[in-house]
């Protein structure tokens, strides 16, 4: 299997230590994965390693089980069959070394949180006690911050950022506790394009000077297509993995959801045209259709304003 | 016409006379509010970030209901409203996930616990003084006992409030994260909704069921208006709430209308106060956000 396809064009902007092409650390196997709720199999025999430093896009239609595959790793869901291991060991609930990205949600104003809370969260929140001022946890805070390019708002109320700021914030939380894995869930949700640039090269980045494996769930792959290594998509109760190049195909896509499925690249583009409903029989246009925004990958470069 | 006498009227809100020996008389009601102020002002804070003002509410009622029963049948008043507040608690806890199942079903308990407090208390034959008590707050009952039990209940709480304070925050805030991270989310949502109803429980000794909001509500409320940071808005909350007790109570000292008016415009009044200094803010454009010189 191919891990590290045509993109490893952007080694240039690789700091990791160890060279491009050798074959890295296994961060997660799967094998056999199957998922079921009662009558409703979600996907079965699922095999893939996610390697350390490798960034793999989770795409499916609505109800295809993408947002499970992150439970089951997180430890909050079982496998129906098969296992999972991280760095060597199955997986259990809670484990520091993965960080979790959600999608951004508008912040409560009822809660006394500013910017630097919500990153010192990922640093010690689970442990029990009073989060007590400690110059080293405060050190800890501002680096992650930094790294992240929120210092400046970092004594601003969480509610009153906008959704760009609260995802910096988010990844910053995430890397606390010096993560071997990634797993993003829909991280870009409700971003404006600037902002979907900007949080998605922020992830891409740290995974390459981390050497961070990467899973990241979404509907829409155009955002990140130039900067994954490969693709993970789950439909009809089956998978591909793969590069971008080799899964996102007519007759890949077709023969996986057993309909005609056109994918059309555009200026830079993939729109996949023609997935059936999903299994809830609601909302079958998941995937590309109606994301009309003519935006070429590598044109945003009005990131930062 | 109706002439009011208005002299009589501002004496019996306003009423210093032996200002002095009344203080002493009445230092128990001082001491339990100053006790309930910390309580109330810090668990409202989680109460505001958990969005459970409505819970509050409800719970009070329960507790009322229980306290009426108590009282009914020679049990106990803070007996009665301890198991009336863990009770609602508990139900509020265990169904109510979810903010909207929580809110009906807030909706359903409320006026039904309330019901039955009125029922209680329409069988009880004792004074009707102490019915009124329950739903509007007292200043006398605070004897030695009920203090000393109602410090200890209050010693409970916040300790309990201590030890759970950052995974709660974590749990509070940013669920799914704390989730992921470990934190066992449900189980502290369950400690938490205990914790409150003890903090209801003791709060109906003194201010009445109707004006718990005041206290476990009104400061928290207050205090996020004029701060974001999670030191600061506990501390001040507490401030608020110590401050509204204690000067309602001193206030109602030489008076013969029950103790809640006071509290309840004293934190009222802080409640404004801190709103207008928002707005002012808001207007002059604080934000605490550091201005980096543009290196474009």
């Amino acid at each position: 299997m191919k891990i590290f396809g045509a993109k490893s064009a952007r080694a240039g902007l690789d700091k990791a230590p160890s060279p491009r092409n050798a074959p890295r650390h296994v961060v997660l196997r799967v094998r056999g994965g199957a998922l079921q709720f009662g009558e409703r199999r979600l996907w079965h025999d699922l095999d893939f390693d996610v390697r350390a430093g490798e960034f793999i896009a989770v795409l499916g239609a609505n109800g295809s089980g993408k947002s499970s595959l992150l439970k089951v790793i997180l430890g909050q869901q079982q496998l129906s069959a098969g296992t999972m291991a991280f760095e060597g060991s199955p997986v259990t609930r809670g484990n520091r070394r993965i960080g979790y990205i959600p999608q951004q949600k508008l912040a409560d104003e009822g809660a006394p949180l500013r910017g630097r809370d919500l990153v010192a969260l990922g640093v010690d929140g689970h442990r029990f006690g009073l989060p007590l001022p400690r110059a080293a946890r405060r050190r800890e805070v501002d680096v992650l911050l930094e790294s992240v390019g929120a210092s400046e708002f970092a004594n601003v109320a969480v509610s009153t950022l906008s959704g760009g700021e609260q995802q910096r914030l988010r990844v910053g939380q995430a890397l606390a506790g010096d993560p071997r894995l990634l797993l993003c869930d829909e991280p870009l949700l409700s971003l404006d394009l600037a902002h979907q640039r900007a949080v998605s090269e922020l992830i891409d980045t740290h995974r390459r000077q981390r050497d961070l494996g990467v899973l990241f769930v979404t509907h829409d792959i155009n955002p990140v297509l130039d900067m994954v290594d490969r693709v993970l998509y789950l439909a009809g109760g089956s998978f591909r993995i793969g590069t971008p190049d080799e899964v996102l195909r007519s007759e890949v896509l077709s023969e996986l959801y057993g309909s005609p499925v056109d994918v059309i690249r555009t200026r830079g583009r993939v729109i996949v045209v023609g997935v059936p409903d999903a299994h809830h029989g609601h909302d079958g246009h998941v995937h590309h259709d109606g994301d009309h925004v003519p935006d070429a990958p590598g044109s945003g470069d009005g990131v930062r304003r | 016409m109706s002439d009011i006498d208005w002299a009589d009227l501002w004496s019996q809100v306003f009423n210093f006379t032996d200002y002095g020996e009344l203080l002493v008389l009445l230092q128990n009601s001082i001491i339990a509010g100053a006790v309930l102020g910390i309580v109330g002002g810090l668990i409202g804070v989680f109460v505001m970030s958990r969005d459970m003002a409505f819970a509050v509410h409800g719970i009070s009622e329960l507790s009322f209901a229980g306290a009426s029963a108590g009282l009914l049948f020679g049990v106990g008043v803070v007996e009665g409203s301890l198991v009336g507040s863990i009770v609602a608690a508990l139900i509020i806890g265990f169904l109510g996930a979810k903010s909207r199942d929580r809110n009906s079903i807030i909706a359903v308990l409320m006026p039904f616990g309330l019901g039955l407090g009125i029922l209680c208390l329409a069988l009880y034959p004792g004074r009707s003084a102490n019915k009124f008590g329950l739903l509007t707050g007292q200043i006398v009952a605070v004897d030695d006992p009920r203090l000393n039990s109602l410090i200890a209940i209050s010693i409970v709480v916040v300790i309990g409030l201590l030890v759970v304070w950052r995974p709660l925050t974590f749990a509070s805030v940013d669920a799914d994260v704390a989730s992921a991270r470990g934190v066992p989310v449900r189980t502290l949502s369950i400690v938490f909704m205990l914790l409150l109803g003890l903090a209801v429980a003791v709060s109906v000794q003194v201010v009445g069921s109707l004006l718990v909001l005041s206290i476990l509500v009104t400061p928290a409320a207050a205090a996020l208006r004029v701060s974001s940071s999670p030191i600061v808005v506990p501390l001040l909350s507490m401030l608020f709430a110590v401050l509204s007790l204690v000067g309602g109570i001193m206030l109602a000292l030489g008076g013969s209308v029950p103790i809640s008016p006071y509290v309840t415009t004293i934190s009222f009044a802080i409640y404004v106060v801190c709103r207008i200094i928002a707005a002012s803010r808001a207007r002059r454009g604080v934000s605490g956000r550091r201005l980096v010189a543009l290196d474009a």
